[in-house]
């Protein structure tokens, strides 16, 4: 499905903004015409990777205002590919449960740490964080990140995997950035100071 | 329908001590946090001042908070997707770690007021006999029949 090129570069410019985009922008972003912008978007929305909608774009509403725009955000779907099949959600979610239950949450934290001191790699601190598939974005002068990598397991076990979370990229980044908890809908519950 | 939901710790100090200074300094933004929050309908207050807990009977050690949401979403926003969290992640260091559940939720006429003893009912019958619609949990979650 993202095997092409111009269908890739869609799907990243319109998952990188963090809300609906438009077919005009999309298409300029990515270098084509529109009509094979609006192909290539709505293949993507038949795959489940966005979903589409209708958006009066601009400030006029009602009759005359014309006709609503479609517009493409990132599906809440969860994509994995795994050959052969492997099936770690499960025993993880059960895991979750089983720290639940023993009340290991402080040990599951610092096991979280540990595991973050040892994927710590150097480099930029937004890298590292893409490369672990946060979505690092700039805002207000602090990265935020975009995507929760274990968002299905958050859902479940919140408490414990967004506390898990803060452990683990405190550990990626120790003495590179200040880690904090600053939850929003939709995103990670981390965000990074820059320490200089 | 909305959302009732009550939910107890028990302190590991009393409220006027240096260990639970920084949670009761914590009261005032979290209410306030809680109290403009999408989807907040209502909270039971321990009374005028800001840092005022909820008055009960069930025992000095225990804090209660109880309040009524417009739906699962907008209460799990603030109690997870809001400032509310990094409060809720140091909870070891004000209160007792618990094996049975400590919160409860069930569904109300809009409205209407809940009462505290209902809830703390609904806990004791939560803990009992395990979620169901009339006192569930957002993990076992249950949706309002409609009528």
């Amino acid at each position: 499905m993202l095997g092409d090129p111009v269908r890739r570069e869609l799907y990243r410019f319109v998952v990188g903004q963090g809300r609906a985009v438009g077919r005009a922008e999309a298409a300029e972003a990515a270098g084509v015409g529109r009509a094979l912008a609006a192909f290539h978007l709505d293949k993507l929305v038949e795959a489940g990777l966005l979903t589409a909608a209708f958006e009066h774009r601009g400030e006029r509403r009602g009759p005359g205002s014309g006709r609503p725009a479609k517009v493409y955000r990132r599906s809440g779907t969860e994509h994995a590919v795994s050959l052969p099949a492997r099936d770690y959600r499960t025993l993880a979610l059960i895991l979750a449960e089983v720290v639940d239950l023993l009340g290991g949450d402080e040990v599951a934290e610092e096991a979280a740490r540990r595991a973050g001191r040892k994927l710590a790699t150097g480099g930029p601190v937004a890298e590292a964080l893409a490369g672990h598939g946060y979505e690092p974005y700039e805002e207000d002068g602090v990265l935020r990140l975009r995507n929760c990598p274990f968002h299905v397991l958050s859902q479940e076990h919140p408490l414990l995997v967004c506390s898990m979370n803060l452990a683990l990229c405190q550990g990626l980044l120790e003495g590179r950035g200040e880690v904090r908890p600053d939850p929003r809908p939709g995103e990670c519950c981390v965000v990074v100071s820059k320490t200089n | 329908m909305h959302l009732a939901q009550l939910n107890v710790a028990h302190l590991l100090a009393p409220l006027d001590t240096p260990q639970l200074a920084e949670f009761v300094s914590l009261l005032e933004p979290v209410n306030q946090l809680s109290d403009s929050a999408p989807g907040f309908v209502w909270r039971l207050k321990g009374g005028d001042d800001p840092t005022d807990t909820v008055q009960h009977d069930y025992g000095d050690d225990l804090v209660i908070n109880f309040s009524v949401w417009e739906s699962r979403e907008t209460l799990w926003n603030f109690v997870y997707r809001s400032r509310h969290l990094a409060v809720l992640q140091r909870r070891r260091e004000w209160f007792h770690r618990v094996a049975e559940p400590y919160s409860v939720m069930w569904w109300i006429e809009e409205g209407t007021i809940p009462e505290l003893e209902d809830g703390m009912a609904r806990l004791e019958r939560l803990r009992a006999e395990g979620p169901g619609l009339e006192a569930f949990t957002f993990k076992d979650f249950y949706h309002p029949i409609s009528v």
